[in-house]
């Protein structure tokens, strides 16, 4: 088991927003150098660097920066770097960087991921126009001649579970409505002003059932993590222990991954920040890691209060990537690790967390991990 | 749709004769003629049973809508909207989907379990399944 043999040591964040216009190694820089700080470290004892998605074979902005980009900017000295798409889900940077502690190949991994497409849609051009070259081909000939999109994928799925669960919008809206006011907590957030579920019913159609409010907003910014091996942490008091990894292809498979390797129980889950490319990815992420049952996460969200901050399960509660900024699972991690140390300010959830849950990806694509303190 | 000018796939290796297929009016599936098995996306070599006895097959055009979803952007400039896009579950094999766009009908009109068979639309040398209820 990698298990118990690497912490969560050190957590940073760069500037986050639209259209910042920042060079993407400035703000990588900026997310990295506080997270070595965190961890208590310095850029010297960083041995390893895991990343997702890399800098090569990636669309601009979708990337920031890549393994070797960091070693060269931050004059690192490695022993191990990884930064590649190909991975269960972008938390599988973090897997990597475990299972690279646990075999010895480093001592202090940094972890990161950045993002600029805000930025790099107005320099360079939008997302599906930058795919077009290469292996994205391959992908692109069965989505370009019908004239999909990654919307489609969030309509189709929505349209689908919401077929086979009898969920409604308004149930499903409440992961948008609830993820926005809890970013109006948060100074970091794209989306702060009030938004009602009326807000989100009246919101324009995107790929029906898919509104625009069921979809995550692009931004700029770096969220980094140093993964550090345990038997050398000497102040482990604010390391986050990763309890247990899922890293199969698929929802399910992940979480029944993750619930075999340790004796917690989906029921020992006090908070939860799960991937929200789409909201309805969200509520297969609660059903697969068993958080409610099967097909009735649209009831178990009916109104909000469940999930709200107060909740029995407060979830996304840095307003997710829906109202927070699409920050690709990292995001995610970040607000894991603050709620979890009782850091995180005005939006802090009133009962501190103990064990949590977060995931990113979806359909083959996917992990979760699961914290503890 | 017929007035959407659509992008073209490449012919690759891999995929040419199912986007040639459609010449003739017939829909052909990449299928393990050793266990009967479709596959789509086509793939040389079979999942099930690793046979390479792989070829593209003619199957009958008729489906199922399994999930749909009505676009409201456009994406593409030959494609403006609104226009279904549509997992069509083939009849010949359970989870054979092929995602497509719904033609002939109101876009509002489209439905789960809607029965469809297949047409085509040129795009160069490809010939772009869709259905129709």
């Amino acid at each position: 088991m990698i298990e118990g043999k690497a912490l969560i040591t050190g957590v940073g964040i760069s500037d986050c927003g639209r259209r910042l216009g920042r060079d993407p190694w400035s703000l990588t820089a900026q997310a990295a150098l506080a997270a070595i700080a965190d961890a208590g470290l310095t850029p010297a004892e960083i041995d390893g660097v895991s990343t997702y998605p890399g800098a090569l074979a990636s669309t601009p902005g979708m990337s920031g920066a890549g393994a070797d980009d960091m070693r060269s900017l931050l004059g690192l000295n490695l022993r191990w770097y990884n930064g590649a798409s190909e991975l269960p889900g972008q938390l599988g940077a973090i897997v990597t960087a475990m299972a690279a502690i646990g075999a010895g190949l480093a001592n202090h991994v940094l972890c990161f991921r950045t993002v600029w497409e805000s930025s790099a849609q107005t320099q360079i051009g939008s997302r599906s126009e930058t795919m077009r070259s290469g292996v994205q081909r391959e992908r692109s000939q069965w989505i370009d001649p019908i004239g999909a999109s990654h919307s489609t994928y969030g309509g189709l799925t929505m349209q689908r579970y919401m077929y086979e669960s009898g969920t409604t919008r308004e149930q499903i809206g409440q992961i948008a409505v609830v993820a926005r006011a809890n970013a109006a907590l948060n100074p970091a957030a794209v989306y702060r002003d009030p938004m009602s579920l009326d807000d989100y019913l009246a919101s324009r159609m995107i790929s029906d059932p898919l509104c625009l409010y069921d979809c995550d907003v692009p931004m700029d910014g770096s969220v980094a993590f140093i993964v550090s091996r345990a038997d050398l942490v000497n102040d482990a008091k604010r390391g986050i222990n990763i309890a247990a990894i899922g890293s199969a292809p698929g929802f399910d498979e992940a979480a029944a991954m993750m619930w075999s390797r340790t004796d917690l129980k989906p029921a020992d889950v006090d908070m939860a920040q799960l991937y929200d490319g789409f909201s309805v990815l969200t509520l297969r992420w609660m059903e697969a890691l068993g958080l409610c049952p099967r097909n009735e996460g649209g009831r178990f969200i009916e109104g909000g209060h469940r999930i709200a901050r107060d909740g029995e399960l407060p979830l996304n509660t840095n307003g997710g990537q829906l109202s927070g900024g699409r920050m690709h699972g990292f995001g995610a991690l970040h607000e894991a690790c603050v709620q979890l140390r009782g850091e995180a300010g005005e939006r802090q959830v009133p009962k501190r967390p103990q064990v949590t849950a977060v995931s990113s990806g979806a359909e083959a694509f996917t992990s979760c991990l699961l914290l503890t303190l | 749709m017929s007035d959407m000018q659509r992008v073209a796939p490449p012919l690759t290796t891999r995929t040419a004769d199912f986007w040639r297929s459609g010449a003739d009016g017939v829909l052909r599936i990449a299928h393990c003629r050793a266990c009967n098995f479709y596959m789509h996306p086509p793939q040389p070599l079979c999942r099930r049973c690793h046979s390479t006895d792989v070829g593209f097959d003619p199957v009958s055009g008729k489906g199922t809508v399994h999930s749909f979803t009505i676009n409201r952007y456009q994406w593409k400039p030959g494609m403006p909207p609104p226009y279904v896009i549509a997992d069509v579950e083939l009849e010949e094999q359970a989870g054979l989907f092929v995602q497509t766009n719904i033609v002939g009908v109101a876009v509002e009109d489209v439905a789960i379990g809607m029965k469809v068979a297949v047409e085509f639309e040129q795009a160069e040398e490809a010939f772009i399944p869709v259905f129709r209820p």
